[in-house]
């Protein structure tokens, strides 16, 4: 499904993360701390999981197995992060995954209940990849507070599909597992929100993408690579060194 | 522009409205990603016992922080 498991850069990266089994679909769950992402790893993985720890912190990445539709999923648990452009290690660690890692689906795990605060990561990971599914949990939560949230009018504004959860009581799940096999059997059109920045930057992009074509194959989102160049950010030139040197 | 000031002088209980940053560190990312942006209210909700760090309300979440931060952040107050 457009994954080359010989691209050894991409699989430097998965090495990182202790993925070693090509033969499962790689899922990632990213969303801001406290959103329920472990709970929902634990539902999905039951008591499959194991823990591993990538070089650099030691942060806990988790990761489980679970089979769904005769499918067999692997999904990573990444730490919970409000950024993928700040410069702490967990956050670096998330965006190198979501980037390079090449997941076939990654599920963005919000809070319902401040939905406008956690939409700022789910934008940021809609502009690397198209595989994302957005995950509206503590939807209970939400309801005893009073809000009230047009499901199909976020779907239509992001363009991927957005489905209401509660993971604690595993309301929703199946829903999000359809979308997931819909997703990898690549049924779902899906129409990204991508921002569109000001007429010069737009053009220094497209500059930028132009020269990177001659270094980067098409596993890399060079819009998305060109942007964080304007940006100046330099442990993304470290990220992209580390891989291009392996390959 | 009438009553600007730093967010560490906004009183405890009263909500301002985001105008601009200071410093243009790390930390500005971070706080922008925190969702303290432009135009976005702010409400001090309470001190902590020494009074750094503020617990403030925004976009309906409450989060703490550092006065070494917030002087640096510039609103405007709002009854």
């Amino acid at each position: 499904m457009g994954l080359t498991n010989q691209s050894s850069g991409i699989s430097l990266i998965r090495k990182k993360f202790n993925i070693e089994d090509n033969n499962k679909i790689v899922l990632a769950l990213a969303g801001n701390p406290n959103t329920g992402k472990s709970t929902l790893f634990n539902h999905l993985t039951g008591l499959n999981q194991h823990t591993g720890n990538w070089p650099g912190k030691t942060v806990d990445n988790a990761q489980g197995f679970f089979t769904h539709n005769d499918k067999e999923y692997l999904i990573v648990d990444l730490p919970g992060i409000y950024s993928l452009l700040a410069k702490s290690k967990d956050e670096e660690l998330a965006r190198d995954f979501i980037c390079f890692g090449s997941p076939e689906v990654t599920i963005v795990i919000t809070d319902a209940t401040c939905l406008e605060r956690n939409l700022n990561l789910a934008i940021q990971v809609l502009e690397i990849t198209n595989k994302v599914i957005i995950c509206l949990n503590l939807m209970d939560e939400a309801e005893r507070k009073g809000i009230k949230i047009d499901i199909k009018k976020l779907e239509k504004n992001l363009g991927v599909p957005v489905i209401p959860i509660i993971a604690r009581e595993g309301i929703g799940v199946n829903k999000l597992l359809n979308a997931i096999n819909d997703m990898v059997e690549e049924k779902i059109k899906l129409n990204p929100l991508r921002l569109k920045y000001d007429e010069f930057i737009e053009k220094t992009i497209k500059n930028i993408e132009k020269k990177l074509d001659n270094i980067l194959d098409e596993n890399f989102n060079k819009r998305w690579i060109a942007l964080r160049l304007i940006d100046s950010d330099k442990s993304i030139l470290k990220s992209i060194n580390t891989i291009l040197s392996n390959e | 522009m009438k009553n600007l000031t730093g967010l560490d002088k906004l009183p405890v209980g009263m909500t301002g409205k985001i105008k601009y940053m200071t410093e243009s560190s790390n930390n500005r990312r971070r706080l922008l990603d925190l969702g303290l942006t432009q135009n976005s209210i702010i409400r001090n909700e309470r001190l902590s016992p020494s009074g750094n760090p503020i617990a403030y309300n925004i976009r309906g979440a409450i989060m703490a922080l550092r006065v070494e931060d917030t002087k640096n952040i510039i609103i405007e107050l709002i009854n």
